[in-house]
């Protein structure tokens, strides 16, 4: 087709490669050798049913085969821009993880839409708080959702929030330069594996350890179980922390944290800690606001808590500003001037 | 036509001033203008979009609406570069048919938007240049609104304005269907008939401040009886 040859397509490519979905996901690498030099691991070669089929215009620069000399740069300009900017946060306290974040989804100067979902539940024990590009976050999400239900049914246990991360991060290695943009923040609970090898490994410590149940003994044996806070970001990070924010708003939300986080909070100082962080950033920074959703995640799995109008709070806010204002008035007996 | 980058990239013609020697690139976009806008009520759906379809500073047509109808109880809107919205839809009834014929039943607005989330993210890195909106009822009768992106993004809402004017008549759906900066209104649900006469009223304005939405305004009404079409004119200028 013409208008085909003058976007350099390559002639080999499917065209209408949306409307299939079976097709092993390598192929959207699009040529028969792996390019990237990387071959994909696990559940993708065996699976038959690709979650997802690329189709990429011109991949010039990655395939040596190419028919048509690069007379444009590799990706397509694109005339809209995509939805982007955020406040989200997650902690870990005594009492499990907390994970908030803003609802606004600004797409350019524009606000595309200011009820979005940017935490999304995983599974009973995980949740995710998306950031970056919000059909790459829901979209990564839903594969990421697949991929886990596919291995606890095949392994008849749930994987591991550090496996989930690294899963995730293989994930996307593949679109590593691409603008794909992605940064999520997996916030759960992980259950103590419940195998024999923890219950040996706990009447050897038993012997060790003082005091406490064997219950107890076990979760400190095994240093995978509890709250668990990762980092997985498209250009390949993968951190792990007891405190981490992401997005524009981010370093507004560290402020807060880092000053009022304590070992010792209780639930409700934990829930209005993470309510002010996002309160605070979404007051400086233009792309976030709106609202604030707040998660809860404890050993017996996820709790949402009502979604908050955050322009209420900046007017309780602003009415806390006048008291103190006042207050001071009254102590020091300032007179206005004439 | 060639569309060349003197387009500009929202398909808005660029200054015409010399700034040195320039190079020339075919995008394989185009803007085609118009708005699409849907309401969803309590039993019934509306979806409705000018028509009026332009590139540049010319129209090449006046009776180009942009609603599409999916199934008896789903409309697609669609706005953006026309090339694309008509092969998505395209794209789109061939799936809904080969649905129909693998499980012998119509897909739900739901399935249809999250099928449609697929397509597009399938095209993340060469998008279809389309605003999407479908509105429809749910498996519960119940109105839908589904608002998409380019690249597949998408949430249910109670009304959603797309294309060229979504910026202008976002604001008003706020303000009148949502109440929000409203002190101390009631929130009256709202009527078919209301939000018939609201959606005209938005799109008048609309074509009174914005160049490429006008001509006339389609509007599909989406109950449980079936789809309803009515045509309204708008300004031609």
């Amino acid at each position: 087709m013409a208008l085909e040859d003058i976007c350099s397509f390559q002639e080999n490519r499917k065209w209408l490669s949306a409307s299939s979905v079976e097709g092993a996901v390598h192929s959207f690498h699009m040529t028969d050798n792996d390019s990237f030099g990387l071959r994909r691991r696990g559940n993708f070669e065996t699976t038959p049913e690709a979650p997802l089929h690329f189709f990429m215009p011109n991949s010039a620069p990655f395939n040596p085969r190419s028919l048509f000399p690069s007379n444009q740069s590799a990706t397509i300009r694109r005339p809209f821009p995509l939805a982007h900017g955020t406040t989200t946060l997650g902690f870990i306290f005594q009492d499990g993880v907390i994970a908030a974040a803003d609802t606004r989804a600004s797409a350019g100067g524009l606000v595309a839409s200011p009820t979005v979902n940017k935490i999304t539940p995983i599974h009973s024990h995980l949740v995710a708080t998306s950031s970056g590009s919000g059909a790459d976050c829901m979209l990564w999400e839903r594969l990421l959702t697949r991929e886990l239900r596919l291995y606890q049914l095949r392994n008849r246990r749930r994987l591991s929030i550090c496996g989930t991360a690294k899963l995730l991060s293989f994930m996307l290695h593949p679109f590593k330069g691409t603008d794909v943009c992605v940064a999520l923040t997996l916030c759960g609970w992980d259950k103590g594996a419940g195998s024999t090898d923890c219950a040996r490994r706990s009447q050897d410590s038993s012997s060790l350890m003082e005091d406490s149940s064997s219950v107890a003994v076990s979760s400190q044996g095994d240093t995978n179980s509890g709250p668990k806070l990762i980092y997985v970001c498209s250009n390949g990070a993968r951190l792990q922390g007891d405190v981490l924010s992401v997005g524009s708003g981010s370093p507004y939300a560290y402020g807060i944290l880092d000053s009022g986080l304590r070992g010792s909070l209780s639930k409700d100082e934990a829930f209005s800690l993470a309510r002010e962080a996002v309160f605070r950033a979404t007051h400086r920074d233009a792309y976030s606001g709106n609202n604030v959703d707040l998660f809860h995640i404890t050993e017996q799995g996820w709790k949402r808590r009502e979604r908050e109008e955050l322009k209420d709070e900046y007017y309780r806010d602003m009415k806390r500003k006048a008291m103190i204002v006042e207050e001071r008035k009254r102590l020091t007996g300032f007179k206005v001037p004439t | 036509m060639i569309s060349s980058q003197s387009f500009g990239e929202s398909g808005k013609m660029k200054e015409y001033h010399y700034s040195g020697p320039v190079e020339q690139r075919f995008s394989p976009y185009s803007f085609n203008g118009g708005t699409v806008l849907a309401v969803a009520g309590e039993d019934f759906a509306i979806v409705a979009s000018d028509t009026r379809l332009s590139e540049g500073y010319s129209i090449h047509s006046r009776d180009s609406p942009k609603c599409y109808k999916l199934t008896d109880t789903t409309v697609i809107g669609c706005s953006g570069f026309h090339g694309d919205c008509l092969t998505l839809t395209k794209i789109i009834d061939a799936r809904l048919k080969t649905y129909k014929h693998s499980n012998n039943k119509t897909m739900t607005s739901g399935a249809i938007a999250a099928m449609l989330s697929t397509i597009l993210y399938g095209r993340r890195f060469f998008p279809y240049y389309v605003y999407n909106i479908i509105g429809g009822l749910d498996e519960h009768g119940k109105g839908a609104v589904y608002s998409f992106d380019p690249v597949g993004s998408y949430q249910r809402d109670t009304y959603k304005a797309g294309g060229s004017a979504s910026a202008m008549l976002q604001p008003l759906l706020d303000n009148q269907i949502g109440f929000k900066n409203m002190e101390g209104v009631e929130h009256v649900p709202l009527t078919q008939d209301k939000a018939v006469q609201l959606v005209k009223d938005v799109f008048i304005s609309a074509a009174e401040r914005d160049v490429y939405t006008g001509d006339a305004l389609r509007i599909c009404i989406i109950t449980k009886e079936g789809i309803k079409e009515q045509t309204i004119p708008l300004r031609k200028d």
